[in-house]
């Protein structure tokens, strides 16, 4: 049975329609996986009896010859989701407790699919964070190790918890969500694919909102093919969010060609970091040559604002947070502190938030007050909006001069140690995301795709970022990088 | 810019988070980091640069002002920490 787990949603798909195999017994594997997983805490939350239940109804609906793609696969869901009755709790103490009575855009188009929860996963609180350490229920845990040395490993973040649970066959894809990097430095980190898409391709309604104008949902999953699959479930308009896209949904599997002749990629000269490894290096002049063998043409180019992406992102999105999270006051959901004789309404705020938000969140929500400021908002806020169209605009100024996508390295290093940050400053831990954030910023769809380990034998990946609207075309790509790449190895399972 | 502790206290007082007076000094440091890190933009020359308002270009949708939904008042209270007689109930805010 513990082969099933190990299947990919593409195959699952064909298995299940072929009679070869049931959801209930994809599902059932898939549980008892989680079960002997609880090391990982990759799952927060369980929901066998959904999922049997959804299961179940994925089988008839498949023998009733009614079976979209994603019918019947068991699947992980990042806790930032909404999900209507089961807890949703963005990883945040404020949030315990919390059971939305609605379901989020993207969980429901998954379910009206067919799709099967197992449980919610891992995150970094509110999505804050690049490691999963910033989570009120605690780490999850790379799958992967060095070697034979057993120090835990960050799974990256904050999609960490999703990361996992996909590395480790404890689902067979998950979502997860990207404002800065977050779902492709963890998959950069434990072996597997992410996309994020174009900013307005998937809902945001019902997701936990952290930083509303970079926030975008993506798929986790084991393979390019699996990613193209899940991203057509996903997406589509939705009246119920303003800034979703009025635009078709292309078959993104049937664009799967591995054709990438003719194509020009595109080599930014400002992803080149003092001080980056030399093995990301070499794998990233790898990828060059991998494309290049495929047929593309392979050009320099600049995207010369890269150096102020993080700091432009380090101004908006906590500006954006300390807006979204002004919601948290202990009055409609969540976690209310309990107060003494005298207190009043201002103190059940403050300590409420004192209580219910980490040390991350704060320092966040605090920033993005100051910055907000009055006679600080034209200083920092405005400046930094300034500057992302800078970097939007570099971005536009080469796809102008015919480069079709970007390629560049994923993360800045592979996996490090949990708690190995701990006394950094918190600039440090920002660092991570330096290769990613600018296509947040410039609202471009961005895959993380593994592509070779390194000396210690951790998966390091590579990252494409692709047109607006374009993710048929980046997934191809992703795709001719994938088969040159034959990334085929998995964690030894120690857990 | 270097954030001294009254700074800190009033941001917090802001955000509505309480900081007990001799975590202050280590907020301040946090924060005054954080912004110097961040001051690297003044290096970039803005001059005629639109701040950005939405990053893909795109025109809000209008929809009729009408009422699309309502009459779950047990569903809006099911989560509240405290809700009394239909309503949210919170700390006496007026004397």
């Amino acid at each position: 049975m513990s082969d099933l787990t190990k299947m990919k949603v593409a195959e699952a798909r064909d298995a299940l329609r072929a009679g070869d195999v049931t959801s209930v017994e994809l599902t059932e594997a898939c549980l008892s996986a989680i079960e002997g997983a609880d090391a990982l805490n990759a799952y927060v939350h369980k929901t066998p009896e959904i999922a049997i239940e959804q299961a179940k109804a994925a089988d008839a609906r498949i023998k009733a010859g009614d079976a979209p793609s994603m019918c019947g696969i068991p699947m992980g869901i990042k806790d930032l989701f909404c999900t209507k009755g089961v807890a949703s709790q963005a990883a945040s103490r404020i949030l315990e407790g919390f059971k939305p009575e609605y379901e989020s855009t993207v969980t429901s188009q998954l379910f009206d699919a067919g799709a099967v929860m197992l449980g919610k996963l891992n995150m970094d609180e509110f999505a804050m964070g690049s490691s999963n350490e910033t989570s009120c229920y605690g780490n999850a845990v790379n799958p992967w190790r060095r070697g034979n040395d057993d120090t835990q490993l960050t799974p990256g973040g904050s999609s960490g918890g999703s990361a996992a649970a996909v590395a480790a066959d404890l689902c067979l894809a998950a979502t997860g969500t990207d404002t800065g990097g977050s779902i492709r430095q963890p998959a950069a980190f434990t072996g597997i694919t992410g996309i994020k898409p174009t900013y307005g391709r998937c809902s945001r309604w019902g997701i936990i909102a952290f930083a509303s104008s970079l926030d975008q949902a993506g798929p986790m999953t084991k393979d390019v093919r699996d990613a193209a699959i899940l991203l057509q479930a996903m997406c589509g308009h939705d009246p119920k969010d303003s800034t979703s896209a009025d635009l078709p949904v292309p078959d993104f599997e049937a664009m799967l060609t591995g054709d990438i002749k003719g194509k020009t990629i595109g080599i930014p000269r400002e992803y080149h970091m003092d001080g980056m490894p030399e093995e990301i290096e070499a794998l990233w002049a790898k990828g060059r040559d991998m494309l290049a063998d495929a047929g593309a043409k392979i050009v320099d180019i600049s995207l010369p604002n890269t150096k102020y992406a993080l700091p432009a992102y380090y101004v908006i999105a906590p500006a954006e947070a300390s807006s979204n999270l002004a919601r948290y006051d202990g009055v409609r959901y969540g976690h209310r502190a309990t107060l003494a004789a005298g207190e009043g309404i201002n103190d059940m705020y403050e300590k409420t938030r004192a209580e219910g938000f980490g040390p991350e969140v704060q320092r966040r929500v605090m920033v993005g007050t100051y910055v907000l400021s009055a006679g600080f908002y034209d200083a920092y806020y405005n400046r930094a909006r300034k500057v992302r169209s800078l970097i939007k605009k570099d971005f536009e100024d080469v796809f102008a001069q015919g480069v079709d996508a970007i390629l560049t390295p994923a993360t800045p290093s592979s996996a490090f140690g949990l708690g190995e940050m701990k006394d950094a400053d918190p600039v440090q831990m920002y660092l991570n995301d330096v290769f990613t954030v600018t296509v947040n910023l410039a609202g471009l769809p961005g895959v993380s795709v593994p592509a070779g380990l390194d000396k210690q034998g951790l998966p390091l990946g590579l990252q494409l970022i692709g047109r607006p609207w374009e993710e048929g075309d980046l997934l191809n790509t992703a795709y001719a990088l994938e088969r040159a790449a034959g990334f085929v190895e998995k964690p030894a399972k120690w857990w | 810019m270097s954030i001294d502790t009254d700074t800190a206290a009033r941001v917090a007082k802001l955000a509505r988070i309480r900081v007990e007076d001799d975590q202050l000094p280590a907020l301040a440091q946090e924060f005054s980091n954080i912004l110097e890190f961040i001051e690297q933009l003044n290096e970039v020359d803005v001059d005629g640069v639109e701040p950005m308002v939405s990053v893909t270009p795109m025109r809000l949708k209008r929809r009729q002002d009408g009422v699309t939904d309502g009459n779950q008042q047990d569903k809006i209270l099911s989560n509240a920490p405290d809700a009394r007689e239909g309503f949210f109930a919170v700390p006496k805010v007026v004397e």
